[in-house]
């Protein structure tokens, strides 16, 4: 475990409950949500590949059949939080990340 | 190819229809939808300037709807169904023999069947002096047009005739701010379909609302006037003096065609038909109320129809035939509920009667039966025609009287049986719409092939969508159908909630409920969705209007309203100050033109009347803000399901023709519901006057200023399903005015469906725009208190939701496109054109490869 480094990205309790934020991480824009009353992270690309736009961090989340899924502003498919898989669209998969809360901080895995 | 086409248009079978009325629509519209349509080649022509409209609704030209309104067909669809159509011209001449007919402009079309659908023109008895200048009828939209001009020059006008038409006509002349006199022959008014004491209440009703009545009046001259253009001297010596009269003493069949070509007519005019429509000439057909069945003359628009159905049904094969109609009406005259059915004056032998009357609420009710009581024989009711809808399948369909037949007249008690003589004791033969014949059974077939919303049952069977009277009982019918099937109506917001959204509303209102995690724990279950969770927020929004970023509200949010502005396909925003009723002072402008140039940002004007600016990025937003607050603005809720803009012209205070100052109401209005969050987005409109500049009717509330006060139009829209609105009231003052508004907004917010607008919101109502009356004006359900309360707490929390962001540097590090860098979304990509750097957005490809981050050369602009 120790090789892995972490990249601490602001602290939890800047994340609204139920809410995302985006952050630049290695150059790449990543979607950070925090979920439910135990502050579950999910870390999600925040591109759009159907609306073509950086802007998942800014979609409304829920769960579909148990499901914790992610509605994106644009057009509003629903993508899974776990996964990625777009559940409209099996072709589409959105990248994931690995994201951990560390003493009160978002890291994302380096 | 020419060859194919005329050789299949030989082969058609060629029908002429002679006049495009109502019924002569009818007729072309079942050829068109017949299966084997394509075997036919329609040619209708008409007299008049224009195709089909409806005479049924011809008053409501008065109230505002224009002819284009009334349309019941348009060459679009005639085009589009290969119907051939020739306006302005009329047939003159019928060659029996040759098979062909010549209009008056010397056209000659031949035909194999020939359809006389010529209606009638209205009976001017001939009384020396009737046909001065000022003398009309009431027919056309052409006559209307008369009528307006006329009354525009005269004070004082009469109606000769107090049937149904000759009272619209007066309470039109009313309207139009003449003193209106109705003089009728008979002792009572609407002598044919009501008895005496009807008849009698009726006329105090429309007394009380201002209408002169004369009864027993038989019109001997009609002179030069002395007060008045004219004198009208009767047979009893009496007189009145009036500055115009309009005939409506009855109608007369339009026979002439018939009657020059030796085809049969009876005694009194009308041409005679048998079961299938066939006049004395086995090519043509007569429909509608040129038509003589059984020696009667028709004069309601529901057995034309019939008989167009059944003349069609001749033609193609078919086995409907016309076998008499049912007379029975139910309208609102000047306000007054009327309804006649079947035998209304007892005259069948050894008929009873049973008679309620409440002088204090203006109630007659009478109920004719057979000598046994066992069958209702007709009914005639005045000041609450609701048991129509019972009464009249129960004549039609003699069905068993219950033991007490009074019961179904008498008021209704607590724990009182009405249920039981509903709409499941009747059969599916009843007809339920009589405007478009449509049966209880017709409404069950649809309801079982999925029609199982209101709006959507009357948009596929029609029903209700003819007079509308039926409205209710369609609604009815539904309701014991979904019941009867067992299926358990899904109206649950969603898999996160076991309620419908009205349900839900009040579970908010009467629990005191405060946050969505609160409703969720108690009411719900799982982590919400995108349906509930912006449907609850609005709802909190609606009735405790807490600020909506606030840390237990902003992730209910959608999309728009988490950041306060309208999200773009680039993932931009635009924003929009509120500029209420499009009124702006020029310093306003430059400051807004300032703040646009400052932040590059492509500029429009909206449809609503205000300023749009496109192109602000999330970072910016609270920048831009500052800078409009600054300068005296505030948000415009563009972004929320809420009120949008209240639309105006520029009223009395500059315009020639302006009653009333249009723009001060409208921003009353805007300030008032500025911020209210509703199921769907709602914007208002204020005219001036009746040329309606601010296009009101196609808004959810409308409102028209007459010279008498406002004219409040209610659940129009435009969009993808544009619908005019529904005159609500009229003449009202401005405290009348907003309370109305006021009310219907508030029941909106509470029963309405999410995402539901308000003109769909009407039509699912049982019931329709009348019960929103009873609801709003006549207070039925005693909530109307509660509704001004809610709608008070609502505009004294008012705040600016930029203004609070703003002052709360907490919410504002949401405003930044990374939590953790102060770089921002750089990958966007925009080419210039008309002078605007942000006039256009890239390609979704160029913008796609921005967006995922490979960099693209700068584009030549």
């Amino acid at each position: 475990m120790s090789n892995i480094n972490w990249e601490t990205i602001c602290n939890v309790s800047d994340i609204n409950k139920n809410t995302g934020v985006c952050a630049l991480h290695n150059g790449e824009q990543v979607a950070i949500f925090k979920v439910g009353k135990e502050e579950q992270l999910f870390a999600l690309q925040n591109y759009d590949p159907f609306g073509e736009a950086n802007v998942l961090s800014r979609g409304l989340i829920g769960d579909v059949d148990g499901q914790l899924v992610l509605a994106s502003p644009l057009y509003k498919q629903q993508f899974s939080l776990e996964s990625g898989k777009c559940l409209e669209d099996d072709s589409v998969i959105l990248k994931t990340y690995m994201v951990r809360q560390q003493d009160g901080l978002v890291q994302l895995q380096a | 190819m020419p060859d194919t086409t005329e050789l299949q248009t030989k082969n058609k079978l060629k029908l002429i229809v002679v006049g495009n009325g109502m019924v002569g629509h009818k007729f072309i519209e079942n050829v068109v939808n017949h299966p084997d349509h394509e075997n036919y080649q329609v040619i209708t022509f008409s007299e008049e300037p224009r195709l089909a409209y409806d005479r049924v609704q011809l008053s409501a030209y008065f109230s505002g709807k224009t002819a284009d309104d009334l349309m019941l067909t348009s060459e679009d669809y005639y085009d589009q169904h290969g119907v051939k159509y020739i306006i302005k011209d009329k047939v003159s001449t019928i060659d029996r023999a040759a098979k062909t007919i010549t209009t008056e402009s010397g056209r000659v079309e031949s035909y194999d069947k020939l359809i006389l659908a010529t209606g009638s023109f209205p009976f001017v008895p001939p009384i020396p002096g009737g046909d001065a200048e000022h003398c009309l009828v009431y027919r056309t939209i052409e006559d209307l047009e008369r009528i307006t001009a006329s009354a525009k020059g005269s004070k004082v006008g009469v109606v000769i005739g107090g049937g149904l038409l000759g009272l619209e006509c007066a309470k039109a002349l009313h309207n139009l701010n003449l003193e209106a006199h109705v003089v009728e022959f008979a002792p009572r008014l609407m002598a044919v379909q009501l008895d005496e004491g009807g008849g009698a209440l009726l006329r105090t009703k429309i007394e009380d609302l201002g209408v002169h009545v004369h009864t027993e009046k038989n019109t001997k001259e009609i002179v030069a006037g002395e007060t008045c253009r004219y004198r009208m001297n009767f047979a009893d010596g009496s007189h009145i003096e009036t500055d115009m009269i309009v005939f409506s003493a009855g109608i007369r069949p339009q026979d002439e065609l018939a009657r020059q070509f030796d085809i049969e007519i009876g005694e009194r005019g009308g041409i005679t038909i048998d079961d299938n429509c066939l006049t004395s000439d086995k090519d043509i057909y007569a429909i509608g109320e040129c038509a003589l069945w059984d020696g009667k003359i028709y004069g309601l628009v529901a057995p034309g129809y019939t008989m167009a159905k059944a003349a069609v049904s001749h033609i193609t094969g078919g086995s409907e035939q016309f076998t008499g109609a049912d007379m029975s009406t139910k309208l609102k005259l000047m306000g007054v509920d009327v309804a006649s059915i079947g035998d209304a004056h007892a005259r069948t032998e050894g008929a009873q009667t049973y008679t309620y009357i409440n002088d204090a609420e203006g109630l007659y009710k009478r109920l004719i039966v057979s000598a046994d009581k066992s069958t209702l024989l007709g009914a005639v009711l005045v000041g609450d025609t609701d048991a129509y809808g019972t009464l009249l399948p129960m004549m039609l369909e003699k069905m068993q009287l219950p033991e007490a037949p009074e019961v179904l007249i008498l008021p209704q008690v607590e724990g009182g049986g009405e249920s039981a003589f509903g709409v499941n004791a009747l059969p599916d033969s009843a007809q339920i719409c009589s405007c478009h014949d449509v049966t209880k059974g017709d409404l069950i077939g649809a309801i079982h092939a999925g029609a199982t919303e209101l709006a959507e049952l009357k948009s596929c069977t029609k029903a209700g969508s003819g007079c509308g009277g039926c409205s209710a009982m369609v609604g009815q019918v539904l309701n014991a159908e979904l019941e009867k099937m067992g299926v358990e109506v899904n109206n649950n917001l969603c898999e996160h909630f076991e309620y419908t959204r009205q349900e839900l509303f009040d579970i908010i209102r009467t629990k005191k409920i405060k946050t969505f995690d609160e409703l969720l724990e108690q009411y719900g279950s799982g982590h919400g969705c995108m349906t509930c969770k912006p449907a609850v927020g609005s709802m909190l929004a609606t009735y405790w209007n807490e600020y909506v970023l606030s840390d237990d509200n902003i992730q209910l949010q959608d999309t728009n309203d988490i950041f306060l502005g309208n999200m773009q396909k680039d993932g931009t925003y635009s924003v929009v100050p509120r500029i209420a009723a499009g009124e702006i002072s020029a310093q306003g402008l430059i400051d807004l033109g300032q703040i646009g140039v400052k932040y590059d940002l492509y500029t429009k004007i909206t449809g609503g009347q205000r300023i749009d600016f496109f192109g602000a990025q999330l970072h910016e937003l609270p920048l831009i803000w500052d800078e409009l607050i600054q300068a005296g603005f505030e948000t415009g809720h563009a972004y929320g399901k809420s009120l949008r803009t209240v639309k105006s012209c520029v009223g009395s205070t500059w315009c020639r023709y302006g009653m009333m100052d249009s723009v001060s109401m409208a921003i009353n209005l805007e300030m008032r519901y500025k911020g209210l969050r509703s199921p769907h987005k709602f914007k208002l409109g204020v005219s001036g006057c009746t040329r309606e500049c601010a296009e009101a009717q196609s808004k959810d509330f409308g409102v028209i200023a007459t010279d008498k006060g406002w004219n409040l139009y209610v659940c129009g829209n435009g969009g993808m399903k544009p619908r005019h609105g529904d005159l609500f009231a009229s003449d009202l003052d401005d405290a009348t005015l907003i309370k109305y508004i006021d009310r219907i907004l508030m029941f909106y917010c509470r029963t309405a469906d999410r995402l539901q607008r308000t003109s769909v919101w009407m039509d699912n109502m049982e019931g329709g725009l009348d019960y929103l009356k009873s609801v709003v004006i006549d207070d039925k359900l005693g909530l109307c208190e509660d509704f001004e309360t809610d709608m008070n707490r609502v505009i004294d929390t008012y705040e600016c939701e930029w203004k609070k962001t703003l002052n709360n540097p907490e919410r504002l590090k949401r405003f930044a496109h990374f939590i953790n860098s102060d770089a921002t979304d750089d990958r966007l990509a925009y080419e210039a054109d008309r002078g605007q750097s942000k006039a256009r957005i890239a390609q979704p490809s160029v913008r796609a490869e921005k967006a995922k981050g490979t960099e693209i050369p700068a584009l030549e602009v």
